[in-house]
This record gives structure tokens, C-alpha cells and sequence, in this order.
């Protein structure tokens, strides 16, 4: 069994524009497979990917805003928002998506996996990962 | 590629993964089954009826590891596990039950 | 007649609006799209300088809002949400467009 390292998927684009936030989700549901403490985190314009209501009915694009909830069946429970970012763009937490894991351990409890962390903390999350992917 | 069923004809992938998920009946899963050499039966149908309302509410087929957990929540530790769903769809759990429910293949199998 | 600015990428990434609001002449229309309509949201570090702009009329198309998630209740008051029909429209009615990338 080789070593668990520390992934972390830096997230900085807003969704639909351009494919970087699509590719990167599909990235993590598949890099999941790997077991590596993995982490995401959305700054600048990555926090409008967890915006809600999300309905691309009028586009002709894929909606892929519900796929977010699923990341906690692949064990990607640490979701990380930085606050500087949504402040920036007048976003508050009920803006976003009320993600969530299920601790097997407690009877499927559900435990939120957004963090809102200030751009300090999350200069010190950077630091401390193996391995940054950038999307 | 394509299907035929009941004389009309659906698109399918180089694979036989069906093009247009809207498109999908019980009678495509059974032909594409037959195809297969398989029979669907009641274990079957309880997988790729999970399958499916895994993909509406998440927009994703699950990786095998994904539906394994999440059917020994739904279904019982008994049907769990690898083994059993190995049993049940002998060309890999998460491949062959989302191809006959309509569903693209699952995200990072390859 | 007056020019029509298109602006498709977002504010807080790009200068693309920005500069358009710098350029564009009293009487112009600037219209938001794709990830441009997030420039047309209340509250934020942009805001202001969208709403100083003086003597244009703002746009934003309605389909790439909901496609984001935006609610309406929150943009900049005066914007006018607008669908494909009346992107159309305000093409028709502008001699020349300029689209900022």
C-alpha cells in the first residue's frame, strides 16, 4: 500500500463559460478511485459553481450543478470556500449549494462539507498539499 | 451503431451504450440483455432501477465503488458487495447495469 | 445611431467590462452576456463602477442568468433582463456592435 497523499483540486473559473469547471469535477469523480485525501477548493470566480437554482433549460447546456452532491458518495468531504471570494461577489453561504456527506460510521449521518475559510487559512491549506490540480 | 426493438431503431455508441437516455424503455434493457446472453430477473431490475434514479438526482452513472456502498445502503449489506453484483452482471457492475439502463458509461471507467 | 457593447467574460476575471464602460459613449447600450452577466450583480466589488457609468442603458440576457443560478432580485436596479428575441431586437436597433472578449 504506497503512501496517502494530499490532493487538493483548486477551483477558479465560473461554471458554463469556459470547460474548466466541468472538467475539473469529472477530474475529482475520477481521481477519487485513487483514495487519496483529496480536497476541493473554490476561489475567485470557482465559487459560482456551488451557486443554487442553476437551471440550464434556456441554454442547451448540461446542468451539472446537481453532480456537487454526489461528491460526498466518493468521499471527497472536504469542499473549501474562500470567503474573500464570495464577499468580493456578494455571495453569502445561502447562495450555495447545501452540500453534504454521509458518515457511515454514525449511521449515514449527514455532515455538511462546505468550509468557509478566510484567504489566510486558505494560503495555508495550499501549503500543506502533496499535489495541486488546477481547474 | 444501433438497437432495434419492437421495429424501431435506436442509436447506440461504438459500445451499444444507448445515445439518448430519454429514450429508454424496460424493452430496450431486455434486448440489449438478450444480446448479451443474459436474463434480467427482480435482483437485476432493483440495480438498474437504482442506476437510474442515481442519474437524475446526480447527473452521473456512480463508479462501481460509488454503487457498491450506496446499494448495500439502499438494498442491504447481503447485495453490497462486488461478489454479488458480479454475480448478477458478470461484465462489471457498474458497465454493464448502466448500459441497460440507458445510462452513458460510468465517469473514470475505462 | 448608438453602438451596442457585448461584453461575455466576467468582471472580476477580465477587464473586458470595465474598459467597455470606460468606452462607450453616453447613449451607447451595453448588453451582458455568458459569463458577463455576472457584472450585472448588486453587492459586489464591481457594482459600482457599473453603476456610475452614466447615460448607458444595460442589458442582460435572461437565459445565461438562470443558467447560473442569479436571481434576478439581486442585480444592479435598472438593468434589463432580456431573452434571445430581444438580443435580436437590440441588434437591429444598433448600427454597429462592439464585443469586448
Amino acid at each position: 500500500m504506497s503512501e496517502t497523499k494530499k490532493f487538493m483540486y483548486l477551483n477558479r473559473r465560473a461554471p458554463y463559460g469556459t470547460i474548466y469547471a466541468l472538467e475539473g469535477l469529472e477530474v475529482v469523480l475520477i481521481g477519487a478511485a485513487f483514495e487519496q485525501d483529496v480536497s476541493m477548493a473554490f476561489m475567485d470566480d470557482g465559487v459560482f459553481q456551488l451557486t443554487k437554482g442553476q437551471d440550464t433549460s434556456d441554454s442547451d447546456m448540461k446542468n451539472f450543478s446537481p453532480t456537487y452532491n454526489a461528491l460526498g458518495d466518493y468521499e471527497v468531504n472536504k469542499i473549501y470556500v474562500e470567503q474573500e471570494s464570495m464577499d468580493d461577489r456578494g455571495l453569502t453561504l445561502d447562495d450555495l449549494q447545501h452540500l453534504v456527506w454521509e458518515d457511515e460510521d454514525e449511521d449515514y449521518a449527514k455532515k455538511p462539507s462546505i468550509r468557509v475559510v478566510s484567504r489566510q487559512v486558505m494560503a495555508d491549506l495550499l501549503e500543506e498539499q502533496d499535489v495541486i490540480l488546477n481547474y | 451503431m444501433s438497437l432495434e426493438v419492437n421495429g424501431t431503431v435506436y442509436e447506440t455508441d461504438e459500445e451499444g451504450y444507448l445515445a439518448d437516455l430519454n429514450q429508454w424503455s424496460s424493452e430496450i434493457a431486455e434486448k440489449m440483455a438478450i444480446d448479451d446472453g443474459a436474463n434480467l430477473t427482480q435482483p437485476h431490475w432493483e440495480v438498474i432501477n437504482f442506476l437510474r434514479e442515481y442519474y437524475e438526482e446526480y447527473q452521473i452513472a456512480p463508479a462501481v465503488r460509488v454503487l457498491t456502498k450506496a446499494i448495500g445502503k439502499r438494498l442491504g449489506k447481503d447485495k453490497g458487495n462486488s461478489k454479488y453484483l458480479y454475480e448478477l452482471f458478470p461484465y462489471g457492475p457498474a458497465k454493464q447495469a448502466c448500459k441497460y439502463a440507458g445510462l452513458p458509461k460510468p465517469t473514470g471507467c475505462v | 445611431m448608438a453602438m451596442l457593447h457585448t461584453v461575455n467574460k466576467s468582471p472580476f476575471e477580465i477587464n473586458s467590462l470595465e474598459r467597455c464602460l470606460q468606452m462607450a459613449k453616453s447613449g451607447s447600450s451595453v448588453l451582458l452576456i455568458e459569463d458577463g452577466v455576472y457584472g450585472a450583480l448588486d453587492g459586489t466589488v464591481f457594482s459600482a463602477k457599473v453603476k456610475a457609468a452614466d447615460g448607458l442603458t444595460t442589458y442582460v440576457l435572461g437565459p445565461d442568468l438562470k443558467t447560473r443560478g442569479l436571481d434576478p432580485a439581486k442585480l444592479i436596479e435598472g438593468i434589463e433582463i432580456i431573452d434571445y428575441d430581444g438580443f435580436v431586437q437590440l441588434v437591429a436597433d444598433h448600427d454597429r456592435i462592439q464585443t469586448w472578449l
